[in-house]
């Protein structure tokens, strides 16, 4: 298509990848907000809420997989917003949206190995 | 019956509505209001109808704010306190008055690959389609638009990104994507595929909201997203 800076098949996996990291995180969101409901009702206090999570490879590979779903997700979401709102198509929007994913699983996984590790 | 207010627009892109009394009879149509403005009150207003029975899809016009065909839309059903404010559609070029132009909206049509290919001739025996067919069946639900630019108009996503095929063009590719007898079904999902085609919709369903016609573009380019996905998948595209 005419403004359209990726082939159309680029464009195609994007939106798939978009649908796909979408139902990731309907699941991850629900566990989130569950876990955070029932730990803060049980009166649980930082340190043993970081006693649960410590060396814990369940609860690492369940952050990390919420990181890359949000790292997938949102800049896709983002990139329709600033073309439409902004009229910023083009290159310059996919390399800035590239460095705003990288940015997202940096802080990411930077917030899930401080409760790891 | 009361008169009444009806505020019309005059000029092209620059201009202003004018206000004009109309007299109410049963059963008028907002075509007749406009009808009756041009022989009884001001000659030179321009406005487009071929029809009048709701089949061509050439009279329509943004009413009191939404865009409907004029021909079948009662006054009583959209007059707000007896006034009627009554424009061109959005989203495509004003000519004059009421009047716009809709080569975009229909060169988007071509763009989609709206035209049937197939690989038949003349001398070669019907195709047989079975009306019950899940294909057929999906096919009769958005077969029945008369491009009258509703949807079009009423689509926000037009607004925004002006290379939008919009909701009218992608029914219509929907409608050949899912005719079996049809040979370009891969170059019509290429063409609409992407920012500009169908996967720019943002399925709010305005489209499908004021379609005079009660078809779902929406639904139809729902279906566009899934076999374009499926091609993609396939590595077809």
């Amino acid at each position: 298509m005419a403004r359209s800076t990726l082939p159309v098949r680029s464009e195609t996996l994007l939106w798939i990848a978009q649908r796909a990291s979408a139902a990731l995180l309907a699941l991850c969101v629900t566990v989130h907000l569950a876990t955070v409901i029932y730990a803060v009702q049980g009166g649980l206090s930082a340190a043993e809420i970081l006693a649960r999570t410590r060396g814990s490879f369940g609860w690492l590979a369940f952050y990390s997989l919420f990181v890359l779903a949000v790292t997938v997700h949102v800049p896709i979401g983002l990139r329709p917003l600033l073309g439409e709102w902004l009229g910023w198509r083009g290159r310059s929007r996919d390399a800035v949206l590239l460095s705003f994913a990288m940015l997202l699983a940096v802080l990411g996984m930077r917030a899930v190995f401080a409760v790891f590790l | 019956m009361k008169p009444l207010s009806v505020r019309v627009w005059r000029g092209t892109s620059q201009g202003a509505f004018q206000a004009f009394e109309v007299p109410r009879h049963a059963s008028q149509t907002v075509l007749d209001v406009v009808t009756h403005i041009q022989r009884a009150l001001d000659p030179s207003l321009a406005y487009r109808f071929a029809c009048r029975v709701g089949m061509c899809g050439s009279c329509a016009m943004t009413v009191n704010g939404v865009a409907r065909w004029t021909c079948r839309t009662h006054v009583d059903k959209v007059a707000q306190d007896g006034a009627l404010e009554i424009a061109p559609l959005a989203h495509l070029p004003v000519i004059r008055d009421l009047v716009v132009d809709m080569r975009e909206f229909f060169d988007k049509w071509a763009r989609a690959r709206g035209r049937f290919q197939g690989a038949q001739t003349r001398r070669e025996d019907f195709a047989r389609l079975p009306p019950q067919s899940a294909q057929r069946v999906q096919v009769d639900a958005a077969i029945e638009c008369i491009g009258c630019g509703v949807c079009y108009s009423s689509c926000d996503v037009v607004a925004w990104n002006p290379e939008y095929l919009g909701p009218a063009a992608l029914n219509r590719a929907w409608t050949l994507a899912r005719d079996e007898r049809d040979t370009g079904h891969v170059g019509r999902l290429r063409a609409v595929a992407g920012d500009a085609g169908c996967h720019a919709c943002h399925t709010h369903m305005s489209c499908s909201e004021r379609c005079p016609k009660n078809i779902a573009p929406t639904a139809s380019i729902a279906g566009l997203k899934r076999e374009v996905a499926k091609a993609a998948l396939r590595g077809e595209l």
